[in-house]
C-alpha cells in the first residue's frame, strides 16, 4: 500500500500562480501623492485604520514612505481617523 | 519680492508659461512662473475653522490670512474653501469643521509668524503647512483644471 506521501499523480495538478506585486506609483508614474484624498489613501489602510505594510501592498520603499507621510498628514487633519472599525 | 512693472511685460512675451499634457496647454500661473526668481517657495495651508462660523465670518477668517500672507511678501496661488466637512474623529468636542485649503508663494521666513497667527486665534482647530516640492505643484495644476492627474488608474489597479 502506498503512503500518503507517496502518492503521486499523472497529469500535475493546477496550483493557481499568484499575481506579482507592483508599485502602482512606479508603474503609473504617480510622483506625489495627496493627503487631501482619503478615498485613495484607504487602499493602503485595514479596517482599523492601521497601514498595511508593504509586503501587502507592493509598495516601493521610496513610495511607501511617501504612502505614510500622506496618511499621517490626513490623520492629523481629521480626514482620516487614528483607530476605528469598519474602516471600509 | 514684488514684481516690477518690467519684469510683468517680459513675462507675458514669454513662450514656454505653459505646460502641455496630452496635447493639452496648460497656462502656468505667473506666479509660480515667477518663483524662479528669489527665495518664494510654495506652501499650502489646511485649516479647519470652528463649524460656529457664519457664512460671512468664515470667509472674513480667510482674508485675514490672505491680507497677512500678502502684507509679509507672499502671494496666493489658489484659495479653496471646501467649507463644511465632518471631521474623521471630534477635535474639541466638535465633529464637523470648516476645511479651507490655500496655496501660496512665500519666502519662507513668513511661515513661523503666520503659525503663531494661527495658534492664537480661537476660530482655528486644526492648522497645518507644508511645503509643495516640484510634483506636488504639478498635481495641484493638474487638479484645478481637470487634467488626468494619473491617479485614476491607480486606483483600479
Amino acid at each position: 500500500m502506498a503512503k500518503a506521501n507517496e502518492i503521486k499523480y499523472l497529469t500535475a495538478i493546477k496550483t493557481e500562480k499568484p499575481r506579482k506585486k507592483f508599485c502602482r506609483f512606479k508603474k503609473y508614474g504617480i510622483r506625489y501623492i495627496d493627503y487631501k484624498d482619503a478615498e485613495f489613501l484607504k487602499k493602503f489602510l485595514n479596517e482599523q485604520g492601521k497601514m498595511l505594510p508593504r509586503r501587502i501592498t507592493g509598495n516601493s520603499l521610496k513610495y511607501q514612505r511617501k504612502v505614510s507621510e500622506a496618511i499621517k498628514r490626513a490623520r492629523q487633519m481629521a480626514i482620516l481617523p487614528y483607530v476605528t472599525d469598519l474602516l471600509k | 519680492m514684488a514684481l516690477t512693472q518690467t519684469d510683468m511685460s517680459s513675462y507675458h512675451t514669454k513662450k514656454n508659461d505653459a505646460i502641455i499634457i496630452k496635447g493639452k496647454s496648460i497656462p502656468l500661473h505667473p506666479i509660480i512662473n515667477h518663483q524662479i526668481q528669489g527665495n518664494m517657495q510654495n506652501y499650502e495651508m489646511m485649516v479647519i475653522f470652528t463649524p460656529v462660523l457664519s457664512e460671512e465670518d468664515y470667509k472674513v477668517a480667510q482674508k485675514k490670512y490672505v491680507d497677512f500672507i500678502k502684507a509679509n511678501g507672499g502671494e496666493i496661488v489658489h484659495d479653496n474653501p471646501w467649507g463644511l466637512k465632518s471631521l474623521a474623529y471630534p477635535i474639541q468636542k466638535k465633529t464637523t469643521g470648516l476645511y479651507w485649503v490655500l496655496e501660496y508663494l512665500a519666502p519662507s521666513d513668513i511661515n513661523e509668524k503666520l503659525k503663531i497667527q494661527l495658534l492664537r486665534d480661537e476660530q482655528v482647530l486644526r492648522q497645518m503647512v507644508i511645503k509643495l516640492d516640484k510634483y506636488a505643484v504639478e498635481y495641484n495644476l493638474k487638479k484645478r483644471s481637470g487634467v488626468s492627474t494619473g491617479m485614476e488608474k491607480a486606483v483600479e489597479g
